[in-house]
């Protein structure tokens, strides 16, 4: 087998020794070897990385270190007294756990309502595409919007939902009672992420041979017996994928929701870990702390990262 | 469908009947307060069927100054500041993603694996995990309320690198080697053989990056502090803060129809480019 490399402007055949050069599975076996262009043409890129990612990342690993005053006239190095004192920070504790039970609730009904809408959209054959489209769309709206449509609905004074609720002698009031703080929220978050879901869902389902399902049901496997023994386990991979996905969402991208329905509130009951690093920081303005609480999302970011490549590349092939 | 079962036929369509009908549920609620005057939507409980002031509220947003007594920008010029906002991050993290890729896949030259790997570690810093630090860079290049601070810090991309990366490793090396022939340099190939051979893969990534960019939240709202530079999507917040006092849920629900039409009109228009774009980006 020849392959041909192209240097410069010469065009060089290479022998199949020479094709060692291709154990690089990200680089063309026919490449340009210029030096100057390609650097130019990643500069862009490069630069806005150093610039807004890697400098501010740097920065709040330095400042994680420091404790420095509300106006910036005294700072200390303390190294990892910042960390000791989350460790031990009851609040910053509860938020962790909150954090954690938060996105637990929102993956867990997130994707099992998408499931459940997938199972069935996967049986129709006319409007399939209708059916589709309208419950696509929630993933266009932003947070803050979900939480403000939310919030509405739930207006203790004027919503609709608290007056229906008040027939049945509840009495709702997200801004006093922090379990319902909570249920609002996770009811936002949860229901802009379906969409999400159900796409996915449905495409996993759709790829499974049909030859399989009906092999079952000619073996006299009802619909409900098929869909736990056969479509259930097939789907897993991407059942691992979606959770992966759905719980950097609610610990990241849940930000605007909660900004917009509760600020937190009441009483920290809905401050998640995004949320508290903002409003230590910029409303708190306990720079060493909230740079301490950024790292340590950093970490969970990176955890998050490896689990996904590592672990969901590989499993969401069948 | 494997067997005929016409209850089973029947619950399928229930069931999908009424998961639309919670998906739609709370735009349909929108929709319907916004087409209310001022003094209905004080009275509870809110109405549930459409009223007659659903022209006179869009004028009154889009032109006007919003809620009554606040003196913020007229709902069009927010409308315009997203629409900037987004078309630039979406449009710049294409533009810069496609180049990276087409120098990791078609050079080979010194640190090549360093500026991927770099590029790679954005993808562990979002912008919530460096706020204050991001937000300090960008007061001292002097970026704070303009459209170069909303979009410039946002524009770097591992997923969108990553994926032209994969669309030009599967364009069969014969391409290069018969453009070479041909006399082409690096550029002119990239103009016309690997840009339009990914033409579709582009417009896929351009409309999830167009939500993207449309939906952002953190990022504006901290460094806008000009209200003439302000996105429609922060400006629900200081209306749900103004609603505190002086509710005005008519004008509100209005503005946040119009801050969720151009991306929701943008999913159901090109669907399956959609669709495309987010399997591609995610996986």
């Amino acid at each position: 087998m020849l392959s041909l490399q192209i240097r410069g402007d010469n065009i060089i055949f290479a022998s199949p020794t020479s094709f060692a050069g291709s154990d690089d599975p990200m680089l063309k076996h026919v490449h340009f070897n210029k030096v100057l262009l390609p650097v130019l043409l990643v500069a862009p890129q490069i630069l806005i990385t150093l610039v807004f990612f890697m400098w501010p990342a740097g920065q709040a690993l330095y400042q994680s270190f420091l404790i420095e005053d509300a106006f910036g006239l005294s700072r200390e190095f303390v190294w990892f007294e910042n960390f000791q004192y989350l460790w031990h920070d009851e609040i910053y504790l509860q938020t962790f756990w909150r954090t954690a039970v938060f996105s637990a609730l929102v993956a867990m009904l997130a994707m099992s309502i998408a499931l459940i809408l997938a199972g069935f959209a996967e049986r129709v054959i006319k409007g399939a595409g209708a059916y589709r489209t309208l419950l696509i769309w929630p993933y266009a709206v932003a947070p803050v919007l979900a939480g403000a449509l939310w919030v509405f609905m739930f207006n203790p004074t004027l919503g609709i939902f608290p007056f229906l609720l008040e027939k049945i002698n509840i009495d709702w009031n997200h801004y006093l009672n922090g379990t319902q703080a909570m249920g609002l929220v996770v009811a936002a978050a949860a229901w802009k992420q379906i969409a999400y879901n159900f796409l996915f869902y449905l495409a996993a389902m759709q790829s499974i041979p049909k030859s399989v399902v009906e092999a079952a049901a000619i073996d006299g496997a009802g619909p409900l017996r098929r869909f736990w023994t056969i479509t259930l386990p097939l789907v897993s991979p991407t059942t691992f994928f979606l959770l992966v996905i759905n719980i950097v969402y609610a610990f990241f991208d849940t930000f605007g929701i909660i900004h917009a329905v509760t600020q937190g509130g009441p009483a920290n009951a809905t401050t998640i870990l995004v949320y508290k690093v903002y409003s230590d920081g910029f409303v708190g303005l306990d720079l060493g702390g909230s740079a301490a609480q950024s790292v340590v999302l950093m970490f969970i970011v990176i955890l998050m990262t490896v689990i996904q490549f590592r672990y969901v590349e590989k499993k969401v092939e069948y | 469908m494997v067997e005929t079962r016409p209850f089973l036929t029947f619950v399928t369509h229930l069931v999908l009947i009424l998961g639309v009908v919670m998906i739609a549920l709370p735009i349909w609620i929108t929709f319907v307060a916004a087409s209310h005057d001022d003094i209905r939507m004080t009275q509870a409980p809110i109405p549930m069927l459409p009223g007659g002031f659903f022209w006179e509220n869009f004028k009154r947003t889009l032109f006007g100054s919003g809620l009554a007594g606040n003196e913020i920008t007229p709902v069009w010029r927010m409308l315009f500041n997203s629409l900037v906002m987004a078309l630039a991050i979406a449009g710049g993290k294409i533009v810069i993603s496609l180049l990276s890729a087409f120098a990791i896949v078609y050079f080979k030259f010194p640190f090549r694996m360093g500026f991927f790997w770099m590029i790679f570690l954005t993808l562990m810093l979002p912008v919530e995990v460096r706020i204050l630090p991001t937000f300090e860079v960008v007061a001292n290049l002097g970026l704070l309320n303009s459209y170069w601070g909303l979009s410039i810090p946002l524009i770097a991309s591992a997923t969108a690198t990553f994926m032209f990366r994969q669309v030009f490793l599967t364009i069969p090396d014969e391409m290069l080697e018969s453009a070479r022939i041909d006399g082409a340099g690096p550029m002119r190939f990239f103009w016309d053989i690997l840009i339009p051979l990914s033409r579709t893969n582009i417009a896929a990534l351009f409309v999830i990056l167009f939500i993207y960019g449309w939906n952002q939240y953190l990022w504006p709202l901290l460094i806008t502090t000009d209200s003439d530079m302000t996105t429609i999507v922060v400006s629900i917040k200081q209306m749900l803060e103004a609603a505190e006092q002086s509710p005005q849920w008519n004008i509100i629900m209005m503005t946040a129809m119009l801050a969720m039409l151009p991306p929701i009109i943008v999913v159901i228009a090109m669907q399956k480019l959609f669709v495309q774009g987010l399997t591609e980006t995610d996986k």
